[in-house]
């Protein structure tokens, strides 16, 4: 750990107020032994350096970092950075997470994996390690996501995993993961649930990070390396929040380095219709396993969420995220569906990147402070998927139908 | 002594064991509910759990799911719960109820403000699934205060040393989940409770009752006999579900005095 400062979670999986292990008393032993099982293993070369070993041989790790020179020329300020998680197999940061829980489950005996997914990029990450390493998987998906991401199905498909339509509430991630849950909790000692973002019942927020910290470690040895020194900011898009909390978490200690988590504004804040608690300063409560930034009612019934990307289209947030708002650590920013599609269409156009739409909203906050700063500034983008599973959507809206 | 512990004390006495059936408040509306519990009581209930609706109900399965979300669509709120309690106390002195829910429109509505106005609309006890004793230690002590309890939950994975301390946190009853999964399964492993409920018994040191997919009027005595008291939810809300509306609470009555009939078969010292 490169900050003294910053130890957190705490022992019992806590941010400050957020956080913690809010479950059904028949998923707390399960929780306990995942625990033990992890502090096992984080502390022991062979698991670090398979871990490592596979992702440099199986995801093609390191993912570079790449100047957008074109794009940041035409915007007139700071030089614009891309780390490139979209080059990763599979196609995003997704599986960075899910080889360290495949290896999590498979020393743990546990011969079936379910996970949930909202754009597909988790449950096709899943798919993938569950195929690499001989495990049984279900992969929960909203019915209205499995209509966006139909070829991401496929694909989940393709690489033998079950994939089950939820019918529930809003037929999105929220619900996949409440699926999810249901799941675990009926197949508890046969399965292992690899939750796909920092969010649930400690220690999941923990393991996420750590595993994608391997995002930002990187950064710390590649930008000096690229570009002689660290960057100014650094932006990631925030739905649960894995991309930023693996790209921030490294930074932390970094303290003149900003860090800006960027929200779904979706049809703009004021609409109501978006996917950014943290933004909107949404009521704290309790989803999921955690205690975090929720969008609610006022009766604390959690209200759908509206986003173009489905990997963002979520109504709580990480439980680390929470505590960087509140500590001042890092800055909470929304971009727009429109915006965001017009960032993904810079980047097409001007770099030859297809974003995924998720992506593409860090993106989009990068193009709005670019012109304002100056050209001596340097802006570390992560640059979370690629967006091939998303031109139906962006197809849609410029009214192309495939 | 509350009312839940005087229930069980009389229940005791006389060899009896205690049927604890549960509906979701404003299934499928409102003006329903006090009605159905009243309707649960003449078919021989002794405490009644009340499901507080909520849009992501995490331990349910399909059949309560469904109940929560016709509450929801009713406009069904937990201040809308605590009128009905206040509702149905005006006519009931006597039967507790407990209210069974997650913890975030507990949260939205504040610890304290929920604590005194459940207090003040006649609540016994409340049963939060998504907090675990290790959550909630400043809401338990509110409770306590206030007099109420807060029954917490074991399961089938729940190791022998966690027993004590979850009773320990908690007040009323051991509320114990019979199977791994949600509410309204159906794949009771009645060996298995056989030998984890005189255990669970011995160390709680208060009434086990027993719940999660009890579905007839055998599988309720079988239960009955291992335990204090048998919960049953998801049937009844099938019942609910199935009857037209203004059937639906007699429809309630005949089954809940057909589970009632199976309880008081079993024999006082059947369990000793």
């Amino acid at each position: 750990m490169t900050d003294m400062h910053y130890s957190l979670p705490d022992a019992r999986g806590h941010f400050g107020p957020y956080g913690g292990v809010f479950v059904a008393e028949t998923l707390m032993p399960a929780l306990a032994e995942l625990r033990a099982a992890y502090e096992a293993s984080r502390a022991e070369p062979a698991f670090i350096a398979e871990f490592e070993s596979e992702l440099k041989h199986y995801v093609g790790r390191p993912s570079p970092v790449y100047y957008a020179r074109r794009l940041s020329e035409h915007l007139g300020g700071a030089r614009i950075v891309l780390k490139r998680e979209d080059l990763n197999h599979t196609g995003a940061h997704k599986v960075n997470n899910c080889i360290g829980q495949a290896l999590l489950a498979r020393r743990m005996g546990k011969p079936r994996v379910i996970a949930e997914t909202g754009a597909g990029q988790h449950g096709v990450a899943t798919a993938t390690v569950a195929a690499r390493y001989g495990f049984k998987c279900v992969v929960y998906m909203g019915s209205e996501d499995i209509g966006r991401q139909a070829a991401n199905v496929y694909r989940m498909k393709l690489l033998g995993a079950t994939v089950v339509p939820v019918e529930s509430g809003s037929k999105t991630l929220k619900d996949a993961m409440n699926e999810a849950m249901r799941d675990w909790v009926t197949n508890v000692s046969d399965t292992f649930y690899i939750i796909g973002t920092v969010a649930g019942p400690h220690p999941y927020p923990m393991i996420v990070r750590d595993f994608q910290t391997v995002i930002g470690k990187e950064c710390l040895a590649q930008m000096p390396e690229a570009f002689g020194r660290q960057p100014d900011a650094v932006i990631a898009c925030v739905g649960g929040g894995s991309n930023a909390m693996g790209i921030f978490h490294p930074y932390i200690a970094h303290e003149n380095v900003r860090l800006i988590g960027v929200e779904a504004a979706g049809e703009g804040i004021a609409s109501g219709r978006h996917a950014a608690p943290l933004t909107a300063n949404a009521k704290t409560g309790v989803l999921h396993g955690n205690r975090t930034y929720l969008m609610q009612d006022e009766n604390g019934q959690i209200v759908e969420t509206h986003s173009i990307s489905a990997g963002l289209d979520y109504p709580g947030v990480g439980p680390e995220h929470a505590w960087l708002k509140d500590s001042g650590r890092a800055e909470y920013v929304a971009a727009t569906d429109g915006e965001a599609l017009e960032a993904f269409h810079a980047l097409c156009r001007f770099e030859g990147i297809i974003p995924a739409l998720e992506s593409s909203h860090a993106v989009a906050h990068a193009m709005k402070i670019a012109p304002t700063l100056g050209r001596d500034k340097l802006l570390l983008v992560n640059l979370s998927g690629r967006g091939d599973k998303d031109i139906h959507t962006v197809g849609e809206r410029s009214g192309i139908r495939f | 002594m509350s009312r839940i512990q005087s229930v069980f004390q009389s229940l005791q006495a006389a060899g009896r064991k205690a049927l604890i059936p549960f509906i979701t408040a404003g299934d499928p509306d409102g003006e329903l509910t006090v009605p159905f519990m009243r309707a649960l009581v003449a078919g021989g209930a002794d405490i009644i759990e009340l499901g507080v609706p909520f849009s992501d109900p995490m331990a349910d399965g399909p059949t309560i799911q469904r109940a929560s979300e016709r509450a929801l669509a009713g406009g069904m709120s937990l201040s809308r719960v605590l009128d009905i309690v206040r509702e149905f106390r005006a006519g009931d002195a006597t039967t507790p109820v407990v209210l069974m829910g997650y913890a975030n429109p507990i949260e939205a509505m504040g610890h304290a403000a929920f604590t005194a106005a459940a207090r003040e609309a006649g609540v016994d006890g409340v049963l939060v699934v998504d907090y675990p004793p290790e959550e909630c230690a400043e809401f338990t002590a509110g409770l306590r205060a206030a007099g109420l309890d807060q029954i917490f939950m074991l399961a089938p994975t729940s190791p022998e040393q966690r027993f004590r301390d979850v009773a320990q946190a908690g007040g009323g009853y051991i509320y114990y989940v019979s199977l791994k999964g949600v509410t309204g399964a159906a794949n009771i492993d009645f060996d298995e409770l056989g030998r984890r409920i005189p255990r669970i018994r011995a160390a709680v040191g208060m009434p086990v009752s027993v719940g999660f997919g009890i579905r007839d009027a055998a599988s309720a005595k079988k239960i009955g006999a291992l335990a204090d008291a048998v919960v049953i939810g998801s049937r009844i809300v099938e019942e609910i579900e199935a009857s037209p509306r203004e059937r639906a609470a007699a429809q309630v009555e005949t089954f809940v005095r057909g589970i009632r009939r199976a309880l008081d078969e079993i024999t006082i010292g059947a369990t000793a």
